[in-house]
């Protein structure tokens, strides 16, 4: 992760956001990453998603793990504060950053490896504890930095870059995330910002665990003949189940679509989803439906894209805890100390 | 009355003795046993409790060890006046622990073996469940009664004060009345069989003595809970581990009386229930890095579990606080028992080069005030700091001072700057040390974009920035040490308690230790032996523990642990001799008694003074 300041171009085209930012104020460092990475093209997807929804840059919490995908966060939002924790532990801190200030607007970076095998547990309490947050898997397979071990996500009978078949199952975070309990499910591909763009909208607006997982294919050591998490494989199988949109609390939907055709869920904070459906017989609001979908597609090796599975009421976390509104770091002490009185009456009791 | 020998016989000890009652766990002994340490408090008497107990929920043997003492010595002595054996799984190892001219109180509903009597014990049998199955119908309620009647029986041999037992019944079960005649009745039972059956009082008894007013009970736990209510702690992650589990349980009590929105009902706080250790540690660092005061309790198999993020705090120089509540080790050891075993495990938890503050509180009083301590300090330090309490402190019933607090305190929120600082900088750097002190000033998520930086665990230079360059990796370390010397200055100082004369013997100790060596250091000095005692409170080690071992030629250092880890610490940091430092240990699992450290003490220097 070496450290590249980005040169800064003006583009004649480059436009102003609802609070005056250019694109380019939302980019990081430059990416050390292989040239044609598919982490590059979600980091430019989150560029762009946040620079739409036109959130103060110093709101942003962006927290990673360790990896190849775990690097990224420095590669946007230089305005926002960075966590770059241990592997697989992030959730944790995610956990911790958004009790002592709800407020912010947390978005974490994870890879397959980091999400599904070492931090498997810390995933999956996370999902369950509803934190509200972003929660993007850059999937593509592989261990990179470690050069091309297979992880947790490979699919079986996917084929390593020196040949090896992969034998053992796949661990779905789509799936995973439903069967846990989760709220929002979604899966895009690297390769397709139109729709990932959308999905990242829609997942900072949510309330709770907005969990993506984005095929991102390894370029280096995942790419080749015989893998499915390639960029030719993953055109070639993804299949758009559902497709979303998130509209503005300000602006009106205007399209109509017919019966069974689209589904529309509303955030806390006013705005909407349009679940556009490929599927009529697809419903993304119902849990046991998705699953089911899920694995029929699965078993056709098909990879499912879109956003899955969402559910708007169930509690986040502080809604469970019943927490103040107001942000506890930014609680004043006087808010938060009984006292000397206090202190000499409680103690009458222990005599 | 055939059992009973005269009371000549028996040396006279009032309000010196020491009462152990011997239980099944799950019968509801816990409220007997306290009924009877606060009507020994309320009469004005030097009371502590110890719990002795298993890891299970019902059906082990349990005990609980009360001692009265009128010079206030807190410690376990290493005696038993009065054994009061209900299990009779543990009779022979009960009788057996009894101090000759002591009493054993058994319940003689049923017959005892013939081979369980000592001819220098008093055996007093009373047939506690007959007299409870006679009296009460329902089969809990006989199981509960027992237990209430045998405070009775101690009231009338230990002449216990019954009008401060019927108080503390009535303060109790205040919103039950029917409870309160109930348990009265059981008392009476106890109290009239012994009053019929006994001579009593026995010599070994209580009198009302002084005022304890200005004195409170309280284990370690609770007051350290109260601590992080105090220092404005707001997020608290843990993972339930004995012995820690009653300081979030605490910490979530006081919340609840003290953090709840007067408008709104919502809590002030955030206590969250992690999935793991691993996991309770990041929500720690988490909370801390957007400013929130946060910590988490736990015992040694938690930190070895935090281990890789306190590495992460200390490099990344995220404040955070961790109590360590230590039980018997290694690996999950005996979980219900106490040690000071984690002194060399927190002192550099975590891989390649690190060093953490700890503070090694002796009693619930400093529970209490390095609790806030160790807030400032983590924020002034930036850095994680620990409070090394132990199971003896934390879970047992102790008399202690009054806690205080004084209304001016504002916690110490170290170097950080906001919006404003910011605006007078040209640029601000994470890790650019201005002041020389060794200590960066931070800056916090959600306030300003001037002050962004990227927290990270893997290498960075003085301005926050990734690197792989040797030198700037270096600079940043060096600095590390700088301010772990400015620690050193932070941190509360050892106490020193002098000999009467000069001398070039002394004592180190620390922790739940400290009453131990207090006592066998008056008794010693009744013999003519008299050692200068230092109690060290924090590390690093501050000057002045540095001055009292150039000061002395021999120094004891008392540990509960087996392999003498403070003393290591004295050796590797001060670089102290070998033969200068005498490891004193008791590593059991029981709490360390005064007659432990007087003999050792005594033993050693007769031995110098032979050889």
């Amino acid at each position: 992760m070496t450290y590249i300041p980005k040169p800064r171009i003006d583009l004649p085209t480059d436009r102003i956001n609802a609070i005056g930012l250019r694109q380019r104020d939302y980019e990081g460092v430059l990416s050390t990453l292989c040239a044609g990475c598919g982490h590059d093209s979600i980091t430019a997807a989150i560029v762009q998603a946040f620079w739409e929804l036109a959130i103060e840059p110093h709101q942003v919490a962006k927290l990673s793990g360790i990896g190849c995908s775990s690097k990224t966060p420095a590669y946007f939002i230089s305005g926002a504060h960075g966590f770059n924790s241990v592997h697989g532990r992030m959730p944790s801190v995610a956990t911790g950053a958004l009790a002592g200030n709800r407020d912010l607007t947390c978005i974490a970076v994870s890879g397959d490896g980091d999400s599904l095998s070492i931090g498997f547990g810390q995933f999956g309490h996370v999902v369950r504890r509803n934190l509200n947050m972003l929660y993007i898997i850059e999937n593509n397979g592989v261990y990179g930095l470690t050069k091309g071990q297979f992880s947790a996500s490979a699919d079986p009978g996917s084929k390593a870059k020196k040949g090896q078949v992969n034998q053992m199952q796949a661990i779905d975070p789509v799936a995973t995330a439903i069967a846990l309990g989760g709220s929002f499910a979604a899966r895009g591909f690297s390769g397709d910002r139109d729709q990932l763009v959308p999905l990242i909208k829609a997942g900072v607006r949510h309330r709770g665990c907005a969990v993506i997982d984005v095929v991102s294919p390894c370029v280096t050591f995942n790419d080749h003949e015989g893998s499915t998490k390639s960029y030719a494989y993953t055109r070639k199988m993804s299949h758009k189940a559902v497709e979303a949109d998130l509209v503005p609390p300000a602006e009106e939907i205007t399209v109509s679509y017919a019966d069974g055709d689209a589904v529309r869920v509303r955030l806390h904070d006013g705005s909407t989803v349009l679940l556009r459906k490929n599927d009529p017989a697809y419903d993304p609001t119902d849990r046991s439906t998705a699953l089911q979908y899920l694995e029929k597609h699965r078993a056709r090796g098909e990879v499912v894209t879109g956003l899955m599975f969402l559910d708007e009421t169930l509690p986040e976390m502080h809604d469970v805890f019943g927490t103040t509104s107001a942000p506890l770091a930014e609680t004043g002490y006087e808010a938060l100390v009984p006292g000397k009185e206090a202190l000499a009456k409680l103690q009458k009791k222990m005599r | 009355m055939p059992d009973q020998p005269s009371a000549s016989a028996t040396q006279s000890r009032i309000n010196d003795f020491v009462l152990k009652i011997g239980t099944v766990n799950g019968t509801g002994s816990a409220s007997a046993n306290g009924l009877l340490m606060k009507a020994l408090f309320r009469m004005g008497v030097p009371v502590t409790g110890k719990n002795l107990f298993p890891s299970n929920i019902q059906g082990l043997p349990t005990w609980y060890e009360i001692r009265a003492n009128r010079d206030g010595y807190m410690a376990r002595e290493g005696r038993v006046d009065v054994m009061v054996a209900m299990n009779a799984q543990t009779y022979g190892k009960d009788l057996a622990e009894v101090t000759p001219g002591g009493f054993f109180i058994y319940d003689s509903t049923w017959p005892r073996e013939k081979t369980l009597s000592r001819d220098d014990v008093t055996v007093l049998g009373v047939p506690l469940a007959k007299l409870c199955n006679e009296h009460f119908s329902v089969a809990r309620v006989r199981i509960l009664m027992k237990n209430i009647a045998y405070v009775g029986v101690l009231c009338a041999l230990l002449d216990i004060d019954r009008a401060i037992v019927k108080q503390l019944l009535e303060e109790t079960f205040a919103a039950k009345p029917k409870l309160v005649d109930s348990n009265l009745e059981a008392i009476n039972l106890g109290w009239d069989y012994a009053q019929a059956n006994f001579t009593c009082p026995l010599p070994v008894r209580a009198e009302a003595m002084g005022d304890n007013s200005k004195h409170i009970l309280i284990d370690g736990n609770s007051a350290a809970a109260l601590g992080c209510v105090f220092a404005g702690a707001t997020v608290g992650a843990w993972y339930p581990i004995t012995p820690s589990t009653s300081l979030m349980d605490g910490f979530q009590g006081y919340c609840e009386k003290f953090r709840k929105d007067p408008d709104t009902g919502e809590n002030r706080f955030c206590i969250v229930q992690a999935e793991d250790e691993l996991a309770a540690a990041g929500m720690v660092l988490g909370a801390n890095w957007v400013g929130a005061r946060a910590f988490t309790p736990t015992s040694g198999p938690g930190i070895s579990l935090m281990s890789e993020f306190i590495g992460f705090a200390y490099y990344a120089e995220i404040p955070s606080v961790f109590f360590d509540v230590q039980r018997v080790g290694p690996s999950t050891g005996m979980p219900t028992r106490t040690q000071q075993c984690d002194v060399l495990l927190c002192a550099y938890a975590s891989h390649g080069d690190t060093r953490h503050p700890l503070l090694l509180p002796a009693d619930p009083r400093e529970c209490f005030e390095f609790a806030v301590a160790a807030f400032d300090l983590a924020d002034r330090l930036q850095t994680p700091v620990f409070v090394l309490s132990d199971l003896d402190i934390g879970m047992n019933d102790w008399m202690i001072p009054e806690l205080e607090w004084d209304d001016r305190y504002r916690p110490d929120r170290g170097k950080l700057v906001g919006p404003k600082e910011l605006a007078d900088m040209e640029k601000f750097f994470r890790y650019l040390d201005r002041d020389g002190d060794g200590i960066a000033a931070r800056t916090l998520p959600g306030q300003d974009a001037k002050g962004a930086y990227f927290v990270r665990g893997s290498g960075h230079n003085r301005y926050g920035g990734y690197t792989e360059d040797s030198a700037e990796y270096q600079d940043v370390v060096d600095r590390l040490m700088v301010k772990w010397r400015t620690a050193a200055g932070l941190v509360p100082a050892a106490k020193l308690r002098p000999a009467d004369q000069p001398t070039r013997v002394g004592i180190i100790a620390y922790g739940s230790s400290d009453g131990a060596v207090n006592e066998a250091l008056d008794r010693l000095n009744e013999e003519g032996l008299g050692l200068d005692y230092l109690r060290i409170r924090a590390f690093p080690f501050g000057e002045e523990v540095r001055a009292f071992l150039d000061s002395h030629d021999t120094v004891f250092v008392v540990e509960q642990n087996r392999d003498a880890q403070l003393r290591s610490l004295l050796l590797v940091e001060l670089g102290a001799s070998n033969e200068q430092l005498v490891p004193l240990l008791h590593y059991n699992g029981m709490p360390i008694p005064s007659r432990c450290v007087e003999d050792a003490v005594r033993a050693h220097l007769d031995e110098e003074v032979a050889a």
